[in-house]
C-alpha cells in the first residue's frame, strides 16, 4: 500500500544518507500542507470576506476587513456559547480530575494493593473508545420523557422527571458521557506520573509518620503538578472541540434555549448554512485559544524537562 | 502487647479503607457499564414492550429487530458499516505506515531541517482539526472531492499524535546498529525500513493501527459536512439522522439496534485487545 518505489542509485564511497530523511518525512508533509497547512491559511483569508448564502442569492464574497470579527465578538452570541462550552467543560472536568486522582492514587497505593486492578481500569477506560455520537444518543434516548430512567422512576412511584427540558439535566447529561469518556484515560496518565515518582519518597514520609493525606498533599502532588498541567490542558484543548456529544443529544439545537451550544457546534451551524466568511472568523479565533493553550502547555512540558535536567547535574 | 494492638488496629483500618476503594470502584465501574447493559437489552426487545417498561432481562426480538434495521429503506445500515469499515481501515493502514516512516526518517537519518521537522510536528499536534475545515471543504469543492471518501482518508497520512508515538517508540526500540549493519548488507534504505524496521516496529503499529481505526469509526465533524449522498453515509452520520427523525415514530427496537451496530465492533475489538490499548495509552501522550 502507497509503496514508492524510487530508482535505485549506483552507491558511491562517501553517502550522505540525509536525502533519505527528507524522502521519508516528505509523505507526512506533503499531505499535511494540502490538506492541513493551505485550508488553514485559506481559513484565515476567507474570514476577511463577507461571504455568504441568503435563500438561492449568493452574497459576496466582498473583502470587509475584519467585520467579521467585528460581528462575531460584538454579537451575544459567541459570549454566550462560550460560557456554555465552559460550563459543561469544568462540569465534567472538575469530577473527572477529582475521581481520576483519587483511582490513581489507590492503585499505585502499595499498602492498600488493591485486587482486580487490570479490570477496573479496563472497564473505567472503555467508554472512551466508544462512538461519542452512539454514546450520546444512547444516553438522550435512556434519558427521554418515556425512556427507561423514567419508566423505572414511575413504576417505583416517582414523578417522571423531564431531564431534557432542563438546562441543568441537559448540560448535566453532556457532562456527564464527558465524564464517562475521559475519566478512565486522565486515571490511566496520572497513574503513570504517580509510578514514575521515586517510591523511596513514600517509604521515607510513611517510615517518617506522614499519614496518606500527608503523603498525598505534600508529595504526590506537587511532583504530578506537571502532569496535571498537562492533564488539565489538554482537557481544556479538548473542551474547546467539543461537538459530537451535544450535537447529537440537542439534534444541533443546542436547546433548552440554545443554553448547550457549544463553539464547534456554532462553527458547524456556519459551515453547513455555507456563511463561510463567519465560520473563518470563528475559526481563527478559535486557533487563536487553542495556540495560546497549547503555549502554556509547551513551556510546562519543557520547563519539566529543564528541571530534570538541572536535578541530574545536581547529582 | 502495644505495638500487636496497633498494628490489629491499622489492618481494621486498612480493611475498612480497601472495603471503601471497593464500594466506590464498583459504583462507578456500574455507572459505566449500566447505559451498555440497558442498550443490548433494548435492543433484543421489540417496540411495544419497550414502551411499556424497563426490565433487566433481555427479550425475544433481536433478530427481529435486526431485520427491520437491514429493511428500513431511509437507514442504509449495512452500506454505512460497509463505508465506515472502509474509511477506518485505510486511515489506520495509513496513519501507521506514513507515521512510521516519517518517524524513522527523522529518528535515524541527519539531515538539515530534522529538528525543525520535528519541532514542526510537535506543534500542529496541538492544532484542532475543525479549524481548517472551512478551508478544507472549499478546497475539495474546487477539486469535486466533495461526497467522497478522499478528504476523509488522505489526510491520516499525516497523523502527528501517531508520528510521536512511533518515534518515541524507535527511541527506546531501534538501536541505529540495527539500520547500519542492514546497509553494510547492501539493502536499501527502503527495503530496510520496509523488512527491518516495520518488524521491530509492530507492537507500536498495532496499537496505534487500532486507535487510528477507532477515531476515524467514531469521527462524525468532517464526514458529517462532507458527505451528503445517501449511499456514502457512514455511521454516526445514520445516528445524527436517526436524532433528527421524529422519535415518537420510530421503532425503538431499530434505534437501539443500530446504536448497538455502532458500537459494539468497537466494544468487541477493545474486549480482546484491552490489555495492549491501556498499556499503549500513555506510551504516546507524555514524556514519563
Amino acid at each position: 500500500m502507497g509503496a514508492i518505489v524510487f530508482p535505485k542509485k549506483k552507491k558511491r564511497n562517501s553517502i550522505s544518507y540525509a536525502k533519505w530523511g527528507y524522502i521519508f518525512i516528505a509523505p507526512f508533509f506533503i499531505v499535511y500542507a494540502i490538506f492541513s497547512l493551505y485550508p488553514l491559511l485559506t481559513t484565515f483569508y476567507y474570514s476577511f470576506f463577507e461571504h455568504y448564502r441568503v435563500g438561492l442569492t449568493q452574497v459576496g464574497p466582498n473583502f470587509v476587513g475584519f467585520d467579521n470579527y467585528n460581528a462575531l465578538l460584538t454579537g451575544a452570541d459567541l459570549l454566550k456559547y462560550a460560557g456554555n462550552t465552559a460550563i459543561i467543560w469544568l462540569a465534567g472536568f472538575i469530577p473527572q480530575i477529582l475521581i481520576s486522582l483519587l483511582l490513581a492514587v489507590w492503585f499505585t497505593d502499595l499498602r492498600l494493593r488493591l485486587r482486580a486492578t487490570s479490570f477496573f481500569k479496563t472497564v473505567i477506560y472503555m467508554p472512551n473508545l466508544i462512538m461519542a455520537a452512539a454514546f450520546s444518543m444512547l444516553i438522550w434516548t435512556l434519558f427521554s420523557d418515556n425512556g427507561p430512567v423514567n419508566q423505572v422512576l414511575a413504576a417505583s412511584g416517582n414523578q417522571p422527571i423531564r431531564f431534557l427540558a432542563s438546562i441543568t439535566g441537559t448540560r448535566g447529561l453532556i457532562a456527564l458521557i464527558n465524564f464517562l469518556m475521559w475519566f478512565g484515560n486522565t486515571t490511566i496518565m496520572l497513574m503513570a506520573g504517580v509510578m514514575g515518582i521515586d517510591s523511596t519518597l513514600f517509604e521515607a514520609a510513611e517510615i517518617d509518620g506522614a499519614s496518606s493525606w500527608q503523603i498525598f498533599t505534600k508529595i504526590t502532588i506537587p511532583l504530578l503538578r506537571p502532569i496535571l498541567v498537562y492533564v488539565l490542558m489538554t482537557s481544556m484543548i479538548g473542551g474547546i472541540q467539543m461537538f459530537d456529544v451535544p450535537q447529537i443529544f440537542t439534534n444541533g439545537t443546542g436547546n433548552p434555549a440554545r443554553t448547550s451550544m457549544t463553539l464547534i457546534m456554532y462553527l458547524n451551524k456556519h459551515l453547513y448554512s455555507k456563511n463561510y466568511g463567519l465560520a473563518g472568523a470563528l475559526s481563527v479565533i478559535l486557533f487563536i485559544i487553542t495556540a495560546i493553550i497549547s503555549f502554556f502547555v509547551y513551556r510546562s512540558l519543557t520547563a519539566e524537562s529543564r528541571e530534570r535536567k538541572k536535578a541530574q547535574k545536581g547529582i | 502487647m502495644a505495638s500487636k494492638k496497633k498494628t490489629s488496629n491499622e489492618r481494621v483500618i486498612l480493611n475498612l479503607q480497601r472495603t471503601f476503594c471497593y464500594l466506590v470502584l464498583l459504583f462507578l465501574t456500574v455507572l459505566c457499564l449500566f447505559s451498555f447493559y440497558m442498550l443490548i437489552i433494548n435492543a433484543t426487545r421489540a417496540h411495544p414492550d419497550i414502551m411499556k417498561g424497563f426490565t433487566l432481562l433481555p427479550g425475544k426480538s433481536l433478530i427481529t429487530n435486526w431485520k427491520n434495521l437491514m429493511a428500513n429503506q431511509n437507514l442504509p445500515v449495512l452500506q454505512g458499516i460497509g463505508n465506515s469499515f472502509f474509511i477506518s481501515a485505510c486511515s489506520a493502514l495509513l496513519s501507521t505506515y506514513f507515521s512510521a516512516l516519517a518517524a524513522f526518517g527523522i529518528h535515524a537519518y541527519n539531515f538539515k531541517f530534522r529538528n525543525a521537522a520535528f519541532t514542526f510536528i510537535l506543534l500542529i499536534m496541538m492544532v484542532p482539526s475543525q479549524v481548517s475545515t472551512l478551508g478544507l471543504i472549499r478546497l475539495m469543492g474546487q477539486w469535486n472531492l466533495l461526497d467522497t471518501f478522499v478528504p476523509l482518508i488522505l489526510p491520516s497520512i499525516a497523523s502527528a499524535s501517531v508520528f510521536f508515538f512511533m518515534k518515541q517508540y524507535l527511541e527506546s526500540m531501534l538501536p541505529i546498529e540495527i539500520v547500519e549493519s542492514a546497509r553494510m548488507d547492501g539493502a536499501s534504505e527502503f527495503r530496510t525500513f520496509n523488512s527491518i524496521v516495520l518488524p521491530i516496529m509492530k507492537p507500536a503499529l498495532a496499537v496505534q493501527a487500532i486507535f487510528s481505526f477507532v477515531n476515524a469509526w467514531n469521527n462524525y465533524f468532517l464526514p458529517s459536512l462532507i458527505i451528503t449522498s445517501k449511499e456514502k453515509k457512514t455511521l454516526p452520520i445514520l445516528i445524527a439522522q436517526l436524532r433528527s427523525a421524529d422519535f415518537l415514530k420510530f421503532d425503538l427496537g431499530q434505534v437501539y439496534m443500530l446504536i448497538a451496530v455502532a458500537i459494539i465492533p468497537v466494544l468487541l475489538m477493545y474486549l480482546l485487545l484491552s490489555r495492549y490499548i491501556v498499556r499503549g495509552i500513555t506510551l504516546g501522550s507524555v514524556k514519563g
